[in-house]
Order: structure tokens, then sequence, then C-alpha cells
């Protein structure tokens, strides 16, 4: 079975399994990391938003044998020490708004909120409902004006 | 240490009725630790709703309603629940009810800290097993939990107190009355302290024992009625929150079933099982009732052999069935009005509404783990009626229910969905077939096309009026079946004698005690029918109220208009309950009712009571061309609320934060089922199969003005929440498009009867691949 091997929250790792098999199950059946959820593995309702070389993408749609051994996956468990924090200002963010509900979907909308204000900032604005509006999320539980409002204050903060 | 005199809840001997009514009774079981208990059920609340009603005969829900129903059938039957104190001066909860959000952890974590003194991050809480013992009362639903608990809880809280109480004034040497407590530590007017945790051994007792407690002042209330954030934040936004699919369960491998391509086919046969079995990572393949199940190393792996299995199925119980089919069903079964001939100088109004079948999955699909063996079998899942799915699994096994043991996980999400424990015995069986544990999940597309539905129903109201009175209201709501065989029916089984709507089924049960009309409008009738058991359905978020408050604020507009009155005004005049009339009062203000809106926005407002609770709503919608017809890709955009202003009264709100959460949260459904989200039948398929099939509200449909606000209240007891905002939110939404658009809607969602916007998936393989092309889309 082919070795597949790539970076995962900083450390190099390897695992044996077939090319076609999505990232997402890699991250969650064999390697354990269970931050990204499975809400359709269609690639639509992004609970599984991670980060590959610091922009947003869905594990569930990628599969394993795409990634290069230098490929940086980054999960929710290892954001914060892309900022060498206890914690990613979107986190504390989300802690002060009290945003969760049942939390499922809430690390997929951290990681996205993350990519989309950084892409905002890359296109020389600020933060806003225009950018709120494309975020593809879902929410079931219908946390988004308080995503919005957690987003706009950790803008600031990194 | 407390008297041995046995108190009531509602007074003993002569004690002042302030004092009586906050004196109960504790127990402090045999145990190492300190560890308390109190009576679950004890707090039934006497609904003090009969003088709100207003004139004329009052309906059953407005004297007796469902949260009394549930409350009162936990009297009789229900077991103790304990809280353990712990040296590391902790304490710990183990909950008789399911949290999926709705943040009951948070509230009763914030009940217990409350009555002991101790800080909300101190208390762990979990959620209990299955406990047959308790009987009706641990069923998560109707906006119950915080009614039935926050009396017993309290208690119990209040008990370990008393007797840390009692173990300090022995290790100073001096009376209980004279010490204090605050976060967690005891002191003494001398300057003596102890921890709660140093004294957590010397409160305990070797032996079980009652005491006389009595509960805090309202007035004393420090934590109660306070914002707290969810106790589970941290170990959310870090990913560390774990649902049943994190669980690691040794052998418990990723599981799912090939479904058959209409509801509820059955498997006649399969042609490739050797082949299948033979794939990569796959290690077992079983037919159950339900389909074909597939266990692999991974969920990818299964996905592919659901894929590949070539099954001969039957045909499902629907298979003709479609959204015209079922509505001429309906609409053939609907009661007659039965109100005689009024004042024949009396005007009509009437109209008919049609409300199409709507999914109610969570974001978190039905899953869950099992591992049967031998005589005996454990699972774990998100449960809200965790004792019926422990006998219902029993019997299924072939196993006395003392042999199931039926964990239950934290949810991501229920919205009606997990009132029903369909993963979960579908796992036991798996696992049974095949002899090994099995972490069982359903794909997305199997959610929305083989998962229950609320079902689809019509709803026709009529109301005469003579002189600016209406003078009657008739309201008749014909339904496809909703299944309450989660365990409410069983609640009701037990209760429907002592009820006073007379000898009648489970669901007219249901609507009687939870369907209202909070406006005095003459002789009012509502009445429910229902037809077709050959859907799985089940409760959304709400049940019935949505739908029902739609149909019905639509006339209340008709009426207002057609006597020439402001929408607000007329309602105003014809509110009965003083509350509804402060929340209905709160966003007209808050909300600028009647301003100049542009040509296609406008507002609308709706007023719903329930769960002893009441809301209101003023929404503005945006119906303009350049917003309905705004492009976003995989999407429906559509009209476009703009504005909702809330304003709530559930009696006391114990988490003011959470309770805004639950409003707004329900806010988002109300737009949904109002404007977006519906199934669309077709020949016993359900055409949706993604997120982007079936419309549920999305950032781009989210009102960018949101404003909710708790209403101080007189009560001094909390009503229901968690799904009081659909009903009047979908009203308010529904009303808003009706006044923006010039034409009052009749089909729900409004969406539902135009072009469907996707290409439906194929039926066969039952769930599609998953993409490839997630690197080219990064961002």
């Amino acid at each position: 079975m082919p070795e597949q091997t790539f970076i995962l929250n900083g450390e190099q790792v390897s695992v044996d399994i077939d090319d076609d098999v999505r990232l997402l199950w890699v991250l969650r059946d064999v390697l354990g990391v269970t931050g990204p959820k499975y809400g359709c593995g269609l690639g639509v309702c992004k609970a599984c938003t991670s980060h590959i070389n610091g922009q947003a993408f869905n594990p569930c749609s990628v599969p394993v044998g795409d990634l290069q051994p230098t490929d940086e996956v980054t999960t929710i468990e290892g954001l914060p020490a892309t900022v060498g924090q206890e914690l990613h200002p979107m986190q504390q963010a989300w802690l002060q708004y009290d945003v969760a509900q049942c939390g499922y979907c809430q690390p997929g909308q951290i990681m996205a909120a993350v990519a989309t204000v950084l892409k905002a900032r890359a296109a020389g604005h600020e933060i806003g409902d225009a950018d709120f509006d494309e975020i593809r999320n879902i929410c079931r539980c219908g946390t988004y004006v308080r995503i919005r409002e957690a987003i706009t204050a950790a803008s600031a903060n990194f | 240490m407390g008297d041995q005199r046995t108190a009531t809840p509602d007074g003993a001997g002569t004690a002042p009725r302030g004092l009586g009514r906050r004196r109960f009774l504790g127990y402090v079981l045999a145990a190492p630790t300190l560890v308390v208990a109190a009576q679950f059920g004890e707090a039934v609340l006497a609904p003090d709703r009969a003088q709100a009603a207003g004139i004329g005969v009052p309906e059953p829900s407005e004297i007796f309603d469902l949260t009394d129903m549930l409350t009162t059938a936990a009297l009789p039957t229900s077991g103790l629940i304990s809280i353990q104190l712990n040296t590391d001066g902790t304490a710990t909860f183990a909950l008789p009810r399911a949290e999926v959000g709705q943040g009951i952890t948070t509230s009763s974590a914030m009940l217990i800290a409350e009555e002991l003194d101790l800080p909300v991050a101190d208390v762990r809480i979990t959620l209990a097993d299955a406990r047959p013992e308790l009987l009706f009362n641990q069923l998560t639903g109707a906006s119950n939990t915080t009614v039935s608990t926050y009396t017993p809880i309290r208690v119990a809280a209040a008990t370990a107190r008393q007797r840390l109480l009692a173990a300090a004034a022995a290790q100073f040497g001096v009376p209980a009355s004279t010490l204090t407590t605050s976060a967690g530590v005891v002191s003494s007017p001398g300057g003596q302290s102890a921890s709660y945790g140093s004294l957590a051994v010397a409160a305990a007792s070797l032996t079980t024992l009652q005491l006389t407690v009595t509960l805090k002042e309202e007035s004393a209330f420090s934590v109660i009625g306070t914002p707290q954030n969810r106790i589970d934040a941290l170990d959310i936004v870090t990913g560390r929150k774990q649902f049943a699919m994190d669980l690691v369960v040794p052998g418990a491998l990723p599981t799912m079933v090939c479904r058959p391509p209409t509801i509820n086919g059955t498997v006649v046969s399969v042609q490739n099982l050797a082949v299948v079995q033979a794939m990569p990572g796959v290690t077992d393949v079983a037919v159950i009732p339900t389909g074909v199940a597939v266990r692999a190393q991974t969920f990818g792996q299964c996905i592919d052999a659901v894929r590949a299995l070539l099954v001969t199925w039957g045909p499902g119980t629907e298979d003709d069935a479609t959204d015209a089919t079922v509505l001429r069903e309906l609409q053939a079964a609907q009661l007659p009005f039965a109100v005689p001939a009024v004042n024949l100088l009396a005007e009509t109004v009437e109209a008919s509404f049609s409300f199409a079948f709507a999914s109610n999955s969570a974001l978190e699909p039905n899953c869950a783990i099992a591992d049967v063996r031998p005589g005996q079998a454990v699972v774990w899942g998100a449960m809200k009626s965790p004792i019926v799915a422990q006998g219902a699994i029993a019997a299924a096994l072939g196993l006395p229910t003392g042999a199931v043991t039926v964990h239950v996980t934290e949810g991501g999400g229920s919205f009606g969905r997990k009132l029903f424990f369909d993963a979960a015995l579908e796992a036991a069986r798996i696992s049974q077939a095949m002899g090994k544990p099995v972490k069982l999940m359903w794909h997305r597309t199997d959610e929305f096309r083989q998962g229950r539905t609320h079902p689809m129903s019509i709803d026709s109201v009529r109301a005469t009026y003579l002189l600016g009175q209406v003078l009657t209201f008739e309201q008749r709501h014909t339904s496809v079946a909703t299944d309450f065989s989660h365990g409410l029916g069983e609640v009701i089984t037990a209760m429907v004698a002592k009820l006073p709507v007379g000898d009648i089924g489970f669901s007219e049960t249901i609507f009687e005690l939870s369907q209202q009309t909070p406006y005095s409008f003459g002789v009012t009738t509502q009445l429910l029918s229902e037809v077709d058991k050959g859907f799985n359905t089940g409760s959304m978020r709400n049940i019935y109220s949505p739908n029902v408050r739609c149909a019905q604020e639509l006339i209340v507009d008709q009426l207002a208009a057609a006597m020439g009155q402001d929408a607000y005004a007329f309602r105003r005049a014809n509110l009965t309950d003083p509350r509804a009339v402060a929340v209905l009062d709160k966003v007209a203000q808050l909300g600028s009712w009647g301003r100049t809106m542009a040509p296609g926005t406008a507002q609308g407002i709706a007023v719903h009571p329930e769960y002893h609770s009441v809301a209101a709503m003023l929404v503005e919608i945006d119906c303009t061309p350049a917003t309905v017809g705004r492009q976003v890709p995989d999407a429906y955009t559509g009209p476009r609320v703009t504005k909702v202003v809330c304003a709530v009264d559930v009696g006391l709100a114990v988490n003011p934060l959470g309770l805004q959460a639950q409003m707004m949260g329900g806010i988002m459904d109300g737009i949904a089922v109002a404007l977006t989200s519906g199934l669309h039948l077709e020949n016993g398929v359900f055409q949706e199969g993604s997120w982007d099939n079936y419309f549920y509200t999305r950032q781009w449909n989210v009102p960018p003005e949101l404003q909710i606000v708790v209403m101080p209240s007189a009560s001094t007891t909390p009503g229901g929440a968690g799904e009081l905002a659909v009903a009047s939110a979908m009203a308010a939404v529904a009303c808003a498009y009706g006044r923006a658009t010039g034409t009052m809607p009749t089909s729900f969602p409004i969406n539902h009867s135009a072009p469907l916007a996707f290409v439906p998936l194929p039926t066969v393989p039952p769930i599609p691949q998953s993409p490839t092309d997630g690197l080219t889309s990064a961002y």
C-alpha cells in the first residue's frame, strides 16, 4: 500500500493507505485527529474546513495521494501554534462572543473565519458583510450572527 | 444539620408562605465523599395561567399545556438525581437529559453553582446513561428541561451546602448558623475557613439521610439570571469536544449502510457481496432490515463499498407519492369548519396554506457506536429518549433490558431528529449481525432522503368579523402523521386520563396542548387531523406551531386590513395576556413599527406564546428584484430578511446569554421554513441530497441586523425556550413577505413551487462519491 507523507500540525506524518482515500478519513479514522467534522463528504457543508499551506480547504474533497510531503495541513488542533499562542485570536473571540451552540460546525467555522479575514486583508479591505455572505459553512444551530460579530472583533487582533 | 421534619413544596406547618415555597426535602446518600440527592420532578409548577385566559372558553393549552404535562408526568415515578462533592473541591452531576446545543449543561451548572456557592467553573456536568428507573423523566423535548429540573437540581445543591456547613461547624467548634459560604469555601466570623474539597469526606454519610433544606430567595441570586458562557466553549473552539463519532471504542470501525432508492425500500438480494467484501479496507458486509451494512477501516472506504454494492430492491412504502398526491390526500382529510352560521351581516376571511415536508436533520448526522456481544450490548449516541432506546434495542437484539447499556453522548444538534434513536438501533443490529463493534454513521444524502422529516401539512383558517370585532376563528390543521413513538407517546398514555382534552390520540393531544390562539377572537376552534403513516416523520423544532402560527398570523393581517386597522394595533387590541402585549409593544417600539419603507420592502410582526413563555418578532424583508436575483453559486438567495427584532419573556431566564442564543437559532430556523427550506417529494424520493439542495439558512440569508431583548419578568420560575422562537419568526417573515409583495403567500417555503434550483443526485448508488478537487478551491 502506498505511503502517504505530509506535514500535519507541524509534524511530518506518514500513513499507509490508498491514494484515493480522502484526507478527512485519514485525519479522523487513521490519525485520530477529530477536530475536523463530517457533515456531508461533498465539499458543501464545510464542517471539515482546515488549512493547507495557510489556505482554507475541505479535507473531505482531497484524495490523500494529492498531498506532497512538504504540504502543511493545519486542523483546528494546530491553529494556536500558527500564531504561537495558547489560543488563536479567532478562538478567543469565539469565547468572548459565546458563539457556539452544539459546537459541531465550529472548528470548521473558525478555520474558515481565519482564512476569510486573511483573504480580505490580502485584497486590501476590512472584513464586512459582503465577506460574511461568502462564507459557506453551515451552522444548523443558526449561530451566524455571533459568528459575524466574533470575526469582526478578531480581525483586529491578528 | 437540618431537621428531620418533612416539608412539602407548597409549604409545611406554620412556615410563612414565601419560605414554605422554598423548603424541600433533600437526601445525603451513603458514600465515601459527600453525595447529595433530590427527588427528580418535584418541581411541579402550578400553572397560574388560568387568570391570563381571555374571554370565552379557554383552550386546553391555556390552562394546562405540554410543559405541564411533561412536568407532572414525572411526579409519581421519578428517581433521585445526585450531585457528588469531590475532594478537589469540584462538584459533579450526571444530567439525565441530552445536551444537543441548547445549553442545558451550562444552565444546570449555574443552578448548582447558585445554591452551592461554588464557581460555575468548578461544576462538572456529564450526561447520564439511560436510567430506566426514571421512567418518563429522561426525555429531552418540548423545551421542558429547565422547567422540570430547576427545583430538583437546586434542592440537591442546597443539601450539599447544608452538609458542608455542618461539617465545618463541627471542625471549627462553632454553630453552623454563624458560618458563611462563598466560592467553594466555608468561613467563620472568627476567621477560620475550609474549602469544600477539604470537607467532602467529613460531610459524607455512612447511611442515607433525609434533611429539609431551604432554597435561596430569588432576590439573593448571583448566578441565576446572569449571562454565562457555555461551559464547553473552550473544548468546542479547540476541537476537543467529543461527539459520538470522535469516541475511541476498541474495534469499533467505520460503518455505513447502502440504503434503498425509495423511502423504506427493502433488500431483495445482493448480487456482489463477495466482491464488495474483498474491497480495500472492507472487513464485513451484512444485510440488515434497513439496507446493506458495510464496515471498513475508514468511512471513505465505506462510501466506496456502499457505491459498489449491486442490490435488488423491493418497493418502499411511498413509491407512488409526490408532493401533489400527498397534497390531495391532505385536502381530502381536512376536517370541516364547525361553527354555525353567524350574523348574516358578518364578513368572512378565509384561506388555505400548504407547508412542504422539511428536514430536521442536524449537522451531526444520525450516528452511534454499538458493541454487541453474546448476552450484552453497549451503545453510545446522542439520544433524547435513552430509556425508550434501551428497551427497543434490547427487544431487537433479544436481550433483557438490563443487558443493554446506553451511554448518552453530547449531540451535534437535534431539532427533533435525536428524539429518535434510529442510528443506535441500526448500529446495534449491525454489530449483532457482524459480531463486531461498529461505528455507524449515516451519509448526508441518506439524512435527507431516508431520514425523518417534518411532515407535509395544510392549514385552513376561516374567520368572521362584524363592526370591528372578530366573531369566530376556526383553524383546521391537516398533516401527514407525526411519529411520536420516541417516548412522548408513553408519557401521554400514562397521563391521558388526567388531561382536560378527553380521550383522543397522541398527536391530537400534543396539538391540543401546544396550540393556542393568543388573540381574543370569539368562538375559536383549532383541530388536527392526520393521514398517511408511510413516511418516516418526527417532530421538528416547535412541532406544529410554526405552520399553525404562520397561517394564523397571515389571517390576522388579513383581518386587520379588512377592518382598516393597523396590523400591530389590531393584534395589541386583541391580545389577552399582558406578557404578550409587553413583548409585542417592545418589538414595535424598538423596530420602529410602521416606519416608511421603500417599495418591495416591508415589515411583519407576530407573537407566539408556548411553554409558559412568549416571544414577539418584528421582521423587515427585502423583496426587490435586485436582492431576490442576487447570485451566489450553488445557492438559493431569494428575498432577504434584513432585520429582526425579538422580545422574549420566558419568566425567569436562568442564562440570558444562552436564551438569546436559542432565540437567534430559532429565528434562523423560522427564516428557513418560511423562505427556503423544504423537501420535494417525487415518486417516493425526496429530491434533496445535500446542504446545497436543502436550503437551510446560510450566511447569505442571515439578517444583517438582529436584536434580541430578554424581558424582565414578574415570574420567578423559568419557562421553555429552546423551540420558542421558530413560530413567531416564521410568521413574521411570512407577514412581511406578503406586505412587501402585495400578495399573501399560501405555499411554504415560498420557493417551493418554483423549478428545482439544483440537479437531484442519483438514487442508485444511493450516495455520491466525495469530490477530488478540494485543493483547487482552497482560499
